[in-house]
C-alpha cells in the first residue's frame, strides 16, 4: 500500500506540493513516540468529550462520610477528594476545562499572532516597526509574570485567564511569524505573483500563508505544553476556574491540604497536567523533526 | 565595546518607559474604579471624591502616568494598602529572598543542564543522549508547582527529612547560609531548577551537535588534536548562546517564582505578589510587577553586554 502511494506520488508531478506534506505525515505516523503521545491525548480528549455517557459517577456529588478514600477503594478506583467526590470522574471531567483553558489561548494567539506577523513581515516599513516594537514590550516581562499580572488585575475567572494567556502568547507567535514571512518575502514566486498584478492581500493569503504556516504551527503546538502548565497554574493560584468545577489546577489547589492524609490522591491532578504537557511537547518535537527534510 | 554598550543602554530606555506604562495601565484595566481598593467599605460620597482628587484619579490618564512615573523615578511607588508601608521597601525585602532561591536553583539547574547538554550533544544518538534528552523533556514539561507538592509528599510527609514550608527560623527577615536555613531552601530550589535544567540541556545539546558537524571541527581532528582539546573548542563556541539562555532563565526564575513560592510559602517577591492579588492591594501589585520586570530588562541588558564581551562577532552585527 505504501509502496503504491509512493509510486503514485512520484508519477504525479502535478501534486508535488502535496507530496511534501504527505511525506511529513508518513514520517509522523512512523514515529512511535509521536503516535503514542497522540493516542494518549486522543484518549484524554475523548474521555473529556464523552464524560457524561461513559458511566462515571457524578463529579459534583460529594459525601462527608467517604472523604479522601485511598486509590483502589472498591467503587472509587482512584479514591475520593476532600469533599468525597469520585476522583476518577473528576479527573476525566476535568479534561474539559483544563484542555479548554490550556489550548484555546494558543489557538487564539496562533490566529492573531500569525496575522500580525504576516502583515509586519510582508508590508515591512513603519508598520513592521510599530508591530514589532510593541511585541518587544511584552518580551520585557517573563511570561509567568505577565500572565499573573494581567490575570491578577482582571480578577479570577475562566475568560480572564484565557485572555491573559492569549496576550502572553501573541507576541511570541508574532515574532516567529514575522521572521519566517520576512524570509519568504522576496522569494521568486512572490515576486512573480506581484509582477502578475496580484494585490497584497491575495499574495499574503494565497502565496505566503501556505509557506509560513507549517513553521508557525509547529511552534504553536510547542506552546500548548507551556500554556497547559500556566493555565492550570493560574487556577492553582485561584485566578482561573472557580469551585466546584472539576479542573486539574484547581483540584490540585483544593487537595493541597490533604497531602498529610492522602498524599497520592492529592497528587493525581498534577499527573494529568504533566501527561498532557509532556505529550504535546513530544508531539511537537516529532512534528518538527518530521518537517525537517534535511534528515 | 564602549559604543556597543552605550547603544544597548539607549535602546533600553524606551523599553523601560513602556514597561512602566504597562504596569501603570494594569491598575486601570481592573474592573471598576481603582478607588474601590483604597476606600473603606462604608465610605461616603464626599470621602470618595476627596480621595479621587488626593490620588489624582480625576486628572487625564497621560498626566496621571507622568506624575506616577516621576514619583517612581524618585523611588516612590506609593504605600501598600494592606500594611501602609512603602511599596518599594516591601518589594526589595522580598526580592532578596527570591534572589537567594534563584541563585540556589540556578547553581543546580545550570550545572546539570550544561552537563547533560554537553554529553547528550557529544554522544548523539547513543543511550547517553536518550537518557539526557528524556530527563530534559520531563524537566520542561512538568508542572513545577506539582513537582513541588510531590517532593513535599516524599521528603516532608513520608520521610520527614526536610521542612515543607517557610524560610527557616526567624522568618523572612533573617536568612543565613547555615543548615538550619538551607534545609528550608533544598526543596524549593530543586523544584525551581527543573525547568532551566531542561531548557539548557536542550539548547546545549543542539548547539554541541551543530558545532561538531562544522568543518572546523573536522580540520581540528585532521590536525591531530586530541578529543579533549576539540571539546574545548566546542565549549568555547557554545558559550555565548548558552550564556544568553542562562541569563534569560535566571530572569524567568526571578520573575516567575510566584507558583513555587506559593507552594512552599517562601517569603519572596512571588508570595508578595500572591498576597497583593488576593488582598486587592493594587499599589503593591503594580510596584512588585514593575520592580520584577525592570530586573528582567536589566538582566537581559547585562547578558547582551557579557555576550558581546566574550564573542567579538556579535559587536560587529
Amino acid at each position: 500500500m505504501t509502496a503504491m502511494t509512493d509510486t503514485a506520488l512520484q508519477a504525479a508531478p502535478a501534486h508535488a506540493a502535496r507530496g511534501y506534506w504527505a511525506t511529513v505525515g508518513r514520517r509522523i505516523v512512523r514515529d512511535k513516540v509521536s503516535m503514542a503521545c497522540a493516542l494518549i491525548l486522543l484518549l484524554i480528549l475523548l474521555g473529556a468529550l464523552f464524560a457524561p455517557w461513559i458511566g462515571l459517577a457524578d463529579p459534583y456529588q460529594g459525601s462527608m462520610i467517604r472523604r479522601l478514600r485511598h486509590i483502589g477503594t472498591p467503587n472509587y478506583p482512584l479514591g475520593t477528594d476532600e469533599l468525597g467526590r469520585d476522583m476518577l470522574a473528576r479527573l476525566i471531567y476535568g479534561g474539559r476545562l483544563s484542555l479548554l483553558i490550556g489550548i484555546l489561548p494558543v489557538i487564539l494567539a496562533f490566529v492573531i499572532g500569525t496575522s500580525l506577523g504576516l502583515v509586519a513581515g510582508y508590508v515591512g516599513g513603519k508598520i513592521n516597526t510599530g508591530i514589532m516594537r510593541t511585541v518587544d514590550i511584552f518580551y520585557a516581562f517573563p511570561s509567568v509574570l505577565l500572565a499573573i499580572a494581567i490575570s491578577g488585575a482582571l480578577g479570577a475567572g475562566i475568560v480572564n485567564s484565557i485572555v491573559s494567556l492569549t496576550i502572553v502568547f501573541v507576541p511570541q507567535i508574532t515574532r516567529v511569524a514575522e521572521s519566517v514571512t520576512t524570509g519568504v518575502r522576496n522569494a521568486d514566486f512572490v515576486e512573480a505573483a506581484r509582477a502578475s498584478g496580484a494585490d497584497a492581500f491575495t499574495i499574503m493569503r494565497v502565496h505566503m500563508l501556505g509557506n509560513v504556516l507549517g513553521t508557525i504551527f509547529v511552534y504553536a503546538t510547542g506552546l500548548i505544553s507551556v500554556s497547559m502548565i500556566l493555565a492550570a497554574g493560574l487556577s492553582f493560584l485561584g485566578l482561573g476556574t472557580k469551585p466546584p468545577e472539576p479542573e486539574w489546577g484547581l483540584m490540585l489547589n483544593t487537595l493541597r491540604t490533604a497531602i498529610y492524609v492522602n498524599p497520592w490522591v492529592a497528587a493525581l491532578p498534577g499527573a494529568m497536567i504533566f501527561a498532557v504537557s509532556i505529550c504535546f511537547n513530544l508531539l511537537s518535537d516529532g512534528m518538527r523533526s518530521a518537517m525537517d527534510i534535511r534528515n | 565595546m564602549f559604543v556597543y554598550i552605550a547603544r544597548r543602554i539607549v535602546y533600553v530606555i524606551p523599553i523601560v518607559v513602556s514597561v512602566a506604562l504597562v504596569c501603570f495601565l494594569l491598575v486601570h484595566i481592573t474592573p471598576g474604579d481603582p478607588l474601590v481598593a483604597i476606600l473603606p467599605a462604608d465610605a461616603s460620597q464626599e470621602l470618595a471624591a476627596q480621595l479621587r482628587i488626593a490620588y489624582g484619579f480625576d486628572r487625564p490618564l497621560p498626566v496621571q502616568f507622568g506624575l506616577w512615573l516621576w514619583r517612581a523615578l524618585h523611588g516612590d511607588l506609593g504605600n501598600s494598602i494592606a500594611t501602609g508601608r512603602p511599596v518599594l521597601a516591601e518589594v526589595l525585602r522580598a526580592v532578596g529572598n527570591t534572589v537567594t532561591l534563584a541563585i540556589a536553583a540556578a547553581s543546580i539547574g545550570f550545572t546539570l543542564g550544561l552537563f547533560f547538554g554537553l554529553i547528550a550533544g557529544y554522544f548523539r544518538d547513543t543511550w547517553v543522549d536518550k537518557v539526557a534528552t528524556s530527563i530534559a523533556i520531563a524537566g520542561v514539561s512538568v508542572p513545577h508547582y506539582w513537582l513541588g507538592m510531590v517532593l513535599v509528599i516524599i521528603f516532608s510527609v513520608q520521610l520527614n527529612w526536610l521542612p515543607a514550608v517557610g524560610a527557616g527560623p526567624g522568618g523572612s527577615g533573617s536568612w543565613g547560609w547555615d543548615w538550619e536555613h538551607i534545609k528550608y531552601l533544598v526543596l524549593p530550589a530543586i523544584t525551581t531548577s527543573v525547568i532551566p535544567m531542561g531548557i539548557i540541556t536542550r539548547t546545549v545539546r543542539a548547539l554541541t551537535g551543530d558545532i561538531l558537524s562544522q568543518d572546523f571541527v573536522e580540520a581540528l581532528r585532521a590536525k591531530g588534536l586530541r578529543e579533549t582539546k576539540v571539546f574545548r573548542h566546542v565549549i568555547k563556541n557554545a558559550a555565548p548562546t548558552a550564556l544568553a539562555v542562562m541569563g534569560l532563565q535566571l530572569g524567568y526564575m526571578l520573575g516567575g517564582s510566584i507558583l513555587i513560592e506559593t507552594v512552599f510559602s517562601w517569603p519572596g517577591s512571588g508570595l508578595l505578589l500572591n498576597s497583593a492579588i488576593f488582598q486587592r492591594d493594587l499599589p503593591l501589585l503594580q510596584g512588585t510587577i514593575l520592580v520584577l520586570a525592570l530586573f528582567f530588562v536589566f538582566l537581559n541588558l547585562l547578558v547582551d553586554i557579557a555576550q558581546a564581551a566574550i564573542d567579538p562577532r556579535i559587536k560587529r552585527s
